[in-house]
């Protein structure tokens, strides 16, 4: 390295490189590939390597993608049936994980340690595998679809009962398996938040007058949107392009949209097609996040 | 109000009554009996963990008593919860809610009250003129300064009127500039309000100024209730003498006891010294402790005889409206003495300086004497 270079790398380089290789590394692999992704879904299938061309005359780019995006049925329920799995997804994630976040912080300091182990704790093994283990369980021949069908029964009429309950293969199980799987998401960023409030907040609205719901109700409930909102996007992301759980345990009637991009990419070859169904998946998740961003930022200009 | 069936025969505002509060083995408070009467400022002082914020946590209902009752207007507070009692708290770290605007934190509390919207809105409105910030009603707390969220703070414990009102080291976090204002400022709030204040503080300063009567407790128990000059002037121990403001104390031993005088021997002082103080029989081992600011210092030997000490300035510390100086007597025992510096020019008292000899005379009113203590 010359004199100069190491100079300027002493001087304020280091931190250029520091700040800058994150960025770098976001252009090359995430901007670089999408930018080739959005060029792509504006092309037509080809038989050559890679599988797509543009038109030879003006104005080389064609809409036909789009056009059946909104069109086709397969993509228009692909679309309608991952966001229902992933909205479902998150509000169960989040009925279920903020009583569990709660808890953990009115827990004693070293049973909090434990615990937040333990809701982490199935990373340890393989996703893949955890996903099998509920085919197992999900069967017909398996104790927890006895369980649950024995509970079924009890309840309904004679003629309403099942020798056992199909789960697999559903949406139900889809959606059961992505709750299992995306929980950890929800649970750790409202236990962050839930965790940092001052208890003192509740004891000020308690002398006030304030029964404990309405305490949360009033004061907690508004005060761990933040941590509301984040969980909610750690779980629904992820979920709205979930590829294996359905692809595993789900219908392929109903496919989500990664199972469709999946297909139009490997079996059809249709790389313009899986381009746009790409895309219009990025639109679904990007544009409410901005939305969400835009009102906080006026919220917080408006509180200043 | 209902008065329950069992409230005590003195009709006290505020009863406590043979309360104690234990964590485990630990005694918190231990067996504290306590009257407070109506619209009175009360303040219980003392250094940390001396049981003061718990016995104000077992008022405002946060934590229940092990043994003993509280009674608030006659009515048992035994199983009320915190948000039915008629007392409202106004928290050290103030505890404002910080999604919620100025106006909406003071009104928070009227929610459950038996108003109006425009009672709501009145009330809110007369509490924040009161405190001097209905122009900053529409900020959240995290636009105000320490002082403006101070005053939301106190605005929002008096919004429901309680009958009670508790302060939690209510100047703990204010500058000293502030303090002074804001002590006579909550003083004066109380005066019109009529409302009764229990204020809970470690800064004897704080509790002199601002309260009408002040309990000092230590470990759990409360040594001693009076008025701020009874307390100060009248310490019934050694540890009162000593936790409120500064004093020298020496051990002595009674060498005279006639009913008209009694005379102490400290080998500190190396001196015989009478004290105004009765009760004590020749020979008991005590304390005698005096006052800095209860010595006169003098260059020139003082006409009286008696209880005069000569000593020499090992020190002195200019505070401006008065002098600190730290007296080495021939005994090698160091006293400190205050004096006033508008005397200073006088003719009798020239400034002392290092090294010079002076004659320090302790007035037989200004000693105190303490029996040993258990």
């Amino acid at each position: 390295m010359s004199g100069s270079a190491a100079g300027w790398f002493n001087r304020r380089g280091w931190r250029d490189v520091i700040i800058g290789s994150p960025y770098l590394w976001l252009v090359l692999f995430f901007l670089l590939p999408f930018v080739i992704v959005i060029v792509m879904s504006f092309a037509k299938t080809a038989t050559q390597s890679p599988p797509f061309a543009f038109l030879p005359d003006w104005p080389f780019i064609r809409f036909d993608t789009y056009h059946r995006l909104f069109t086709n049925s397969l993509y228009v329920r692909a679309g309608v049936i991952s966001v229902y799995n992933a909205a479902v997804a998150t509000l169960l994630c989040l009925l279920l994980g903020y009583p569990m976040a709660l808890a953990i912080t009115r827990a004693g300091k070293s049973l909090q340690r434990l615990l937040i182990m333990l809701v982490v704790l199935p990373f340890w093994t393989s996703f893949l595998l955890r996903v099998y283990a509920w085919i197992g369980l999900m069967g017909k021949n398996s104790w927890f679809n006895k369980a649950i069908t024995a509970a079924y029964n009890t309840f309904v009429p004679t003629a309403w009962e099942l020798p056992g309950i199909q789960m697999m293969n559903t949406n139900f199980a889809v959606v059961l398996v992505m709750v299992y799987s995306y929980l950890p998401f929800m649970v750790l960023p409202l236990y962050a938040n839930l965790e940092k409030l001052d208890v003192t907040l509740n004891e000020a609205a308690m002398d006030l007058g304030s029964r404990r719901w309405e305490v949360f109700r009033d004061i907690t409930l508004p005060l761990s949107i933040p941590g509301i909102i984040a969980g909610g996007l750690l779980v629904f992301i992820p979920a709205m392009g979930e590829l294996i759980i359905p692809s595993l345990v789900g219908n392929a009637g109903d496919p989500m949209i990664g199972r469709v991009i999946q297909q139009e990419f490997g079996q059809n070859r249709d790389w313009p097609m899986a381009s746009a169904v790409a895309v219009a998946l990025l639109f679904m998740l990007v544009v409410p996040l901005m939305l969400y961003n835009h009102f906080e930022a006026k919220a917080q200009a408006g509180a200043h | 109000m209902t008065a329950g069936e069992s409230a005590p025969q003195q009709p006290d505002f505020i009863h406590i009554e043979g309360v104690t509060k234990s964590f485990g083995s630990f005694k918190a408070v231990d067996n504290v009996t306590l009257s407070i009467s109506k619209g009175e400022l009360f303040a219980l002082l003392g250094g940390s963990g001396c049981g003061k914020t718990t016995l104000l946590r077992m008022l405002a209902g946060f934590e229940t008593p092990t043994a003993g009752r509280i009674f608030i207007d006659g009515q048992d507070m035994a199983g009320v919860p915190a948000y039915e009692r008629p007392v409202n708290m106004m928290f050290q770290s103030y505890a404002l809610f910080p999604h919620m605007t100025v106006a909406k934190n003071v009104g928070y509390g009227l929610k459950h009250e038996d108003m109006t919207q425009t009672q709501r809105e009145d009330r809110v409105r007369e509490m924040l003129n009161l405190v001097q910030m209905s122009h900053l009603a529409d900020r959240k707390p995290h636009q105000l300064s320490g002082g403006q969220r101070q005053r939301v703070a106190l605005a929002r414990s008096l919004a429901k009127l309680p009958k009670l009102l508790l302060l939690d080291e209510p100047l703990g976090a204010l500058d000293k500039k502030l303090r002074e204002h804001t002590q006579f400022e909550i003083a004066n709030i109380q005066y019109k309000l009529g409302i009764t204040f229990v204020v809970v503080t470690h800064d004897q300063e704080e509790a002199m100024t601002l309260a009408s009567r002040i309990a000092v407790m230590d470990k759990g128990l409360i040594r001693q209730i009076g008025s701020p000059s009874d307390i100060y002037e009248h310490p019934n121990s050694r540890f009162v003498a000593d936790f409120i403001g500064s004093a020298n104390m020496v051990e002595a031993e009674v060498t005279k006891a006639d009913g008209a005088e009694t005379e102490v021997f400290s080998p500190s002082l190396g001196h015989p010294n009478l004290v105004a103080s009765n009760g004590y029989r020749k020979g008991d081992k005590v304390t005698l402790a005096f006052r800095p600011e209860k010595v006169t210092i003098s260059r020139k030997k003082p006409a009286a005889a008696k209880n005069v000490l000569k000593g020499t300035v090992q020190d002195f510390g200019y505070f401006g409206k008065d002098s600190l100086y730290r007296i080495k007597l021939p005994t090698g025992h160091v006293l400190s003495v205050n004096a006033v510096n508008a005397e200073r020019a006088a003719a009798e008292q020239a400034v002392a300086t290092w090294e010079d000899e002076v004659y320090l005379t302790i007035a037989p009113a200004a000693a105190m004497l303490f029996g040993a203590e258990t």
